[in-house]
């Protein structure tokens, strides 16, 4: 029969899936949530120790004497500058300075790389690799990775790792054993957390979940779909392909495309960095010129929506999960932006969300309006322009 | 005496409503003290390391009513607030079956058709009846009792809006009010349901603090209170908070030295020191003044009333009537330090393996009888024999709460009466201990293997080391004739009492008791209102 295909971790997630709640994810099934409500899974990551399986990643091993230069080229980070067990996040974009994708290059050796994405990459990798002495595979199927997040990752880790993980800094990879299983473990994940992601041989991967689960059975491990971990990014202020911008090779029109500076990855653009690289004229010119979009962070006023709500007599009823629908956000009656993802966030008691603002809207402090549905009706409750991450433990880098 | 003791305000006593008042007293730009008896705040709020790993959430246990703009207003979240979910509740049955409530809807409903398809079907109705009601009477919880024999402006307004809220009930909702006011809640669960453990375990929850028993007309009223947490909707504050009770008032506590209150702990008030009728600061234990605008107390009604000031300074018959404040402490605390966890033969978990009825709370309430025979007990001045148990493991929540591997467990036990014949002793603390051992025994029966160290809490210890007069969990029963306008006593509901500049803002003001922070913010408020400092 023909399906999609199923992770190197399914015969554990599928055993434990109580709702039998699947979710697609770049061809794979994986799990939504383990659980009939959100909330243990995502209290796991703030609180404990979660597990996500994050295997769908697309992943490519980049080697050779030019990999280096072919990233360089390709993405908007310094890459020369990287050391040996560096992670890098990044986006990469198109001659007009518009994102195509984002993930981590890791730098596993001097002349290897992995790199992340969420959709295929690899014809445009090839296109950008002319004349140049790289390798590069997709290795998506072969390595599984295992996303593990939460205050209390590193006492498991620990537990099970031949080295310890304390001096694993943020954004750092290192190689590893767990119960001997060969293991590359990086400081990275998608939840603002502490948090390590594990990558894995894929005929390793249940040996290496089980090895977890047991070392993490008094600390609080739970297996964690990709709902709560959705509320959890949102929190850390992190986008996601496909639902807060559109990639320039699905655009349709010229207003669907986003450039780094506009999703607030002005941190990532190199413009000092040697060399040509894709994009660097358009993005040299906004640089220059400012960006006419930002995303920030909104955060809705609760008394004001209260006061909406209670209008129709009721309280203020918002979904307990992070909702990928567009959502209007006016200054006034004109509308100045919209919002791509917004969340209940359990932790701080607010709802909160990533949205889209025209300049000179998008900064911080700015009050806005946000559409929210009540009773079938449209109303707009008060929110404010706020800086991202909404949450940032200390401990996320310590 | 120096400048640096001179407030705007002195609050008495760090418990969660002091700290919480102290709070927005210094949000307001105020110069605020607290002053604590102990060597540490929360007052019933406080987690403290009993024995070496093993953090017990020594009174209090869970959060459900606190107050939502308290937890905005003083951002509690940054300052480390976390409420943990607490999923279910499961009562093991005398007949070795178990009933049990989960988070999910779907699967409470099936559970409850496995004893009964009249009783899940009634559930449903029942919830939406009692979270009707409820959302109907929430209002008032924020309303500053007014005085109903009072003529002035401020008076008549609060009269006038109780009556405006009043008149906005619909006719139903007002029945459904009036019956839940007057009736036992033995009575108001026989005409929804006939599954006894359901019965037992929804009864428990209207005796809670109370010195009566689930056929004591006014226990139906209490039983809404549970529903007002749910209609907070996402914002619902119900669960286990981060290092348990004492996570709650860390978190107050961190908001309110970020807002510059200063707290002073083994700082024991002696007593208020008046000067021409008005309080004008307070005198310490060791003898040292402070000098403050205003006092605040967050101690108990009687302590607040008969001890910190004399009796000269007030009316005979607000004396009196503070006196006859029902403080009758009912319950006690059983926390222990496990090895392991108790096996439940209901629903057993193999070793090793996961046990979902562990992460929530497990009550020994299998029937209405049951809870009234515990009652008949301490209605004669004994420990219950069979006690209602409310118990949860605060480790499987939050696992820092325990080593790597072991465990801690509250138990919450009524009926353990405040006087006890005979008096309270080492042999008396020994036998309550005893009694919810071997009451959960019957249910788990590895509990005693498991159990490496245990602290037995009897109202008299509440009394001694929480500081609360009678050891009544909510400073005086939440009973008709103790609340609203009558809390703690007629006319003097808001906050303010017959001395001048002293005030009253705790669990035995309006809206009571529960880790809630209401009376705390409410006379805060108030405070602020009056403007004397």
């Amino acid at each position: 029969m023909l399906n999609l295909k199923t992770t190197p971790f399914h015969e554990r997630t599928s055993a434990l899936c109580q709702p039998q709640n699947w979710r697609k994810w770049a061809g794979y099934f994986v799990v939504g949530s383990y659980e009939h409500v959100l909330d243990r899974e995502y209290w796991a990551i703030r609180n404990s120790a979660a597990m996500i399986d994050v295997s769908p990643l697309i992943k490519y091993i980049i080697k050779g004497k030019d990999a280096a230069a072919l990233l360089h080229r390709v993405t908007t980070r310094d890459i020369h500058k990287m050391k040996v067990g560096q992670v890098a996040y990044t986006g990469w974009c198109d001659e007009d300075g518009k994102m195509i994708d984002d993930g981590t290059v890791s730098r596993l050796e001097e002349q290897t790389f992995r790199l992340t994405a969420a959709e295929p990459n690899l014809r445009w990798l090839m296109m950008n690799a002319v004349d140049m002495e790289v390798e590069i595979t997709e290795v998506t199927d072969d390595i599984a990775a295992l996303s593990f997040q939460g205050p209390n990752t590193r006492k498991v880790l620990n537990k099970v790792t031949e080295t310890s993980v304390d001096e694993l800094k943020y954004f750092r990879l290192m190689k590893n054993e767990i119960n001997g299983i060969e293991v590359t473990i990086s400081r990275t994940g998608y939840t603002g957390d502490l948090g390590y992601e594990i990558w894995m041989d894929a005929k390793d991967a249940l040996k290496v979940w089980d090895a977890l689960m047991e070392a993490g059975a008094d600390y609080g491990i739970t297996p964690v779909g990709i709902l709560a971990m959705d509320m959890a990014r949102v929190e850390a202020g992190l986008f996601m392909l496909d639902v807060d911008y559109t990639s320039t090779t699905h655009a349709w029109i010229e207003s669907q495309k986003s450039s780094p500076f506009e999703l607030g990855l002005d941190w990532t653009v190199a413009l000092d960095k040697q060399g040509y690289f894709v994009g660097r004229r358009a993005l040299e010119k906004e640089k220059r010129e400012g960006s006419a979009w930002k995303m920030v962070g909104l955060e809705v006023d609760w008394v004001g929506m209260e006061n909406i709500f209670k209008r129709v007599g009721l309280p203020p009823q918002i979904p307990g999960m992070a909702v990928r629908g567009s959502l209007p956000i006016l200054v006034g009656n004109v509308q100045v932006g919209y919002a791509s993802t917004s969340t209940w966030s359990p932790l701080l008691k607010k709802y909160i969300a990533l949205a889209h603002l025209q300049k000179p809207y998008y900064e911080v402090g700015t009050d806005v309006r946000m559409e929210i549905t009540v009773e079938h009706h449209r109303q707009h409750a008060p929110a404010k322009v706020v800086k991202l991450p909404f949450y940032e433990p200390e401990w996320k880098r310590k | 005496m120096t400048s640096s003791n001179k407030y705007d305000a002195i609050i008495i006593g760090g418990g969660h409503n002091g700290l919480v008042a102290a709070a927005y007293l210094a949000r307001a730009g105020k110069k605020v003290v607290v002053l604590e008896r102990r060597h540490i705040v929360g007052g019933a709020a406080v987690t403290e390391e009993i024995f070496p790993g093993y953090k017990f959430t020594e009174f209090s246990y869970v959060v459900s009513l606190l107050r939502p703009e308290i937890i905005r207003d003083l951002e509690l979240p940054k300052h480390g607030l976390k409420i943990l979910p607490l999923p279910s509740t499961f009562t093991p049955m005398e007949n070795g079956d178990y009933l049990a409530s989960w988070d999910d809807h779907d699967l409470t409903r099936r559970e409850i058709y496995r004893h009964s398809p009249k009783d899940a079907e009634a559930y449903d109705e029942y919830s939406r009846v009692m979270a009707r009601a409820a959302k109907a009477i929430k209002p008032i919880i924020n309303l500053i009792p007014p005085d109903p024999s009072s003529l002035s402006v401020r008076d008549m307004m609060g009269l006038l809006k109780v009556g405006q809220y009043a008149a906005s009930l619909k006719e139903k909702e007002l029945y459904t009010i009036a019956k839940l006011a007057t009736q036992s809640s033995a009575d108001l669960l026989e005409e929804w349901f006939e599954t006894d453990a359901l019965k037992g375990t929804k009864a428990a929850s209207g005796i809670i603090g109370t010195f009566l028993g689930p056929r004591s007309p006014g226990t139906a009223y209490v039983l809404l209170h549970h529903y007002m947490g749910e209609i907070d909707g996402a914002f619902r504050a119900w669960g286990f908070a981060k290092n348990g009770s004492g996570g709650v008032s860390g978190s107050i506590l961190n908001a309110a030295q970020a807002l510059g209150v200063e707290i002073r702990v083994e700082a024991s008030v002696k007593q208020v020191k008046v000067r021409n009728g008005s309080a004008v600061g307070v005198i310490l234990e060791n003898g040292d003044e402070i000098q403050s605008k205003v006092v605040m107390s967050a101690a108990d009604p009687k302590r607040t009333f008969l001890q910190f000031v004399e009796d000269k300074y007030l009316p005979d018959d607000f004396v009196t009537s503070i006196k006859n404040f029902r403080t009758r402490g009912s319950s006690g605390k059983v926390n222990i330090a496990l090895s392991e966890l108790p096996n439940f033969t209901a629903l057993p978990f193999e070793k090793g393996h996961d046990s979902v009825l562990h992460r929530g709370a497990v009550s020994i309430s299998p029937s209405i009888d049951y809870i009234e025979r515990a009652y008949d007990d301490a209605k004669y001045g004994q420990i219950s024999k069979r006690p209602y148990i409310d118990m949860i493991f605060p480790s499987m929540i939050d696992p820092d709460m325990a080593p790597p591997g072991a465990h801690v467990m509250s138990c919450f036990v009524q009926y353990a009466p405040y006087d006890l014949e005979g008096g309270w002793n080492d042999e008396r603390r020994t036998q309550l201990g005893e009694a919810v051992i071997s009451t959960i025994e019957e249910y788990a029966p590895n509990i005693r293997k498991c159990i490496v160290g245990m602290q037995v809490i009897s109202p008299k210890d509440i009394e001694a080391i929480a500081g609360i007069t009678g050891g009544n969990i909510f400073h005086g029963e939440l009973l008709l004739h103790q609340i609203f306008f009558l809390r703690p006593t007629p006319q003097w509901a808001d906050f303010r009492t017959p001395l001048k500049g002293y005030y009253f803002g705790a669990s035995g003001a309006h809206p009571g008791g529960g880790v809630m922070g209401a009376a705390g913010m409410l006379a805060a408020k108030e405070i602020l209102k009056d403007g004397n400092l």
